[in-house]
């Protein structure tokens, strides 16, 4: 034991690198990350300001619990009913929206739910779980699944039964059963894009005011733990909301995808998307 | 079947152009695993020997402990040492998470109970009258397990194969304590589980591929020292 933690303290020695002052931990979702956005934003961040940032891509509903233990520092996340109870605790401060994509409802191209076209997402949720239709769920607490809940509870559904999956496990993964399984889900528009050609389940359900993947910024109270790195962390959340980010956001995934990915907000709220 | 193919070109492409995140990611595994691996050997074989040749009450215990230790989940060992180690957290002061180091540390929980746990069996293996032989040749107790490790070198440099082969690819630590930071903490398995979840089946094969091809070097490596002087 006392080898091991003569290691441990040579190890820290070594690294003046990790220095809490330098570094931001950055806890976020895995869609900032897959989509790629973070590639770019992070070493724009990184050269303007000399801070290293540490991106720990997990599903939202780790991200802010790491953050609301003072695990990070800034968090940017899409689960707006969660954030704001963290934001109502004091434990996350300064919510401030980023940018939006949108999520859709896929399925099977034969639909047996009949629901495609529906302009209302809820109705769509109804008529699947009315038919039994197979629907794959993430079933990990992500803000996509935080969503997926919020439409069937909206929808005076329990979703439960064989027909009812939960894949736990990340958008890509989850695409892949859907997929597999000839089942419906619901996904971020970025992470359906990017699968294209492993998953042949067109869009069903889009564009319902419901649907929107709202993105936010938050900085972390310095009292949920000792070695929050305040100053690091406001500087990234000023950062991703400057307009020169915002500008970066606006074309993001033009190149690879013909269509952007997000939809920049920064200075809108959230009544701007009841 | 075509995906594999891909992968394969891809791996080679890869490779043959030096892409440098690849190199850095190669490099990075081999690094970590290899501290991690050698590291498992200075705890791992004195408490092996120590084991093996002494007899304590409650050794029995401890033997089973060191064998279910060599069966430890990496995601088990991952969730304790990213607990430890939070700011929040027993080492907390030390700002080893999401580094290297943190996944050295980890690499090694899991890598020492299989050394020990193997050396352990190798030196047992080693016939008692052997030992009684050399003491009463007149060897001093260093002596006598100085040649019992020299006896027992090859099962012991199976002990390294298999601890290197349990870190180099093992996932789910390393993910956790390492974050899987691109240029920092991101090696081969956590960055073929990253590009899987993009939907890159190409690029995820031909890692698993560069992978499989460091674990078979480093094998090589390892048994030619094992078995050079015999064959």
């Amino acid at each position: 034991m006392r080898t091991l933690l003569t290691l441990i303290a040579l190890f820290a020695l070594a690294g003046p690198a990790w220095a809490q002052s330098s570094t931001v931990i950055l806890s976020t979702t895995t869609s900032t990350q897959d989509s790629g956005l973070l590639d770019v934003l992070v070493p724009m961040f990184e050269k303007k300001t000399g801070l290293t940032v540490k991106t720990i891509s997990v599903g939202t509903g780790q991200a802010l619990a790491l953050a609301a233990r003072g695990e990070a520092d800034v968090t940017l996340a899409h689960a707006p009913s969660v954030e704001r109870k963290y934001v109502e605790e004091g434990k996350l401060l300064n919510r401030r929206l980023v940018m939006y994509n949108d999520f859709v409802i896929i399925g099977p191209p034969e639909d047996p739910a009949k629901i495609k076209g529906l302009p209302k997402a809820l109705d769509a949720m109804k008529r699947i779980a009315e038919r039994r239709s197979r629907f794959v769920s993430r079933g990990d607490k992500s803000g996509t699944h935080t969503l997926e809940l919020g439409l069937w509870k909206q929808a005076g559904v329990e979703p439960n039964g064989p027909w009812y999956i939960e894949s736990g496990q990340g958008m890509g993964q989850t695409l892949g059963i859907a997929n597999d399984r000839r089942a419906y889900t619901l996904t971020d528009r970025a992470t359906w894009l990017a699968f294209q050609k492993r998953v042949s389940l067109p869009i069903l359900v889009e564009k319902d005011k419901p649907l929107l993947n709202i993105y936010s910024v938050m900085e972390v109270n310095p009292a949920n733990g000792p070695r929050v790195n305040t100053a690091g962390g406001k500087a990234f959340a000023e950062f991703i909301l400057a307009p020169e980010t915002q500008a970066v956001i606006r074309t993001f995934g033009m190149d690879k995808f013909g269509q952007p990915l997000f939809v920049p907000i920064a200075g809108r709220t959230d009544a701007d998307f009841q | 079947m075509e995906l594999i193919g891909q992968g394969v070109v891809q791996a080679l492409r890869l490779l043959a152009s030096g892409d440098a995140e690849v190199w850095q990611i190669t490099w990075l595994s081999l690094g970590i695993s290899a501290t991690a691996t050698l590291l498992s050997l200075v705890v791992g074989i004195p408490l092996g020997t120590a084991v093996a040749l002494t007899r304590f009450p409650g050794r029995g215990l401890a033997v089973s402990l060191i064998n279910t230790g060599m069966g430890l989940p990496p995601v088990v060992v991952g969730l304790f040492v990213t607990i430890v180690l939070w700011r929040n957290g027993l080492l907390g002061m030390l700002e080893l998470l999401y580094t290297p180091a943190a996944m050295v540390l980890a690499q090694l929980v899991i890598a020492a109970p299989i050394v020990t746990g193997l050396t352990l069996a190798a030196i047992q293996q080693v016939p008692e009258k052997f030992r009684l032989q050399l003491l009463a040749l007149g060897a001093s107790r260093a002596q006598m397990v100085w040649t019992l490790l020299k006896e027992a070198r090859l099962p012991m440099l199976a002990a390294v194969m298999a601890g290197f082969g349990a870190v180099i690819s093992e996932v789910g630590a390393s993910l956790m304590v390492g974050g899987n930071i691109k240029g920092s903490t991101r090696v081969l398995t956590t960055a073929t589980v990253l590009e899987t979840s993009k939907g890159n089946f190409d690029t995820a094969i031909a890692l698993s591929l560069i992978l499989l091809l460091l674990m078979f070097l480093v094998n090589w490596a390892l048994t030619w020292i094992q078995q050079g002087r015999r064959a």
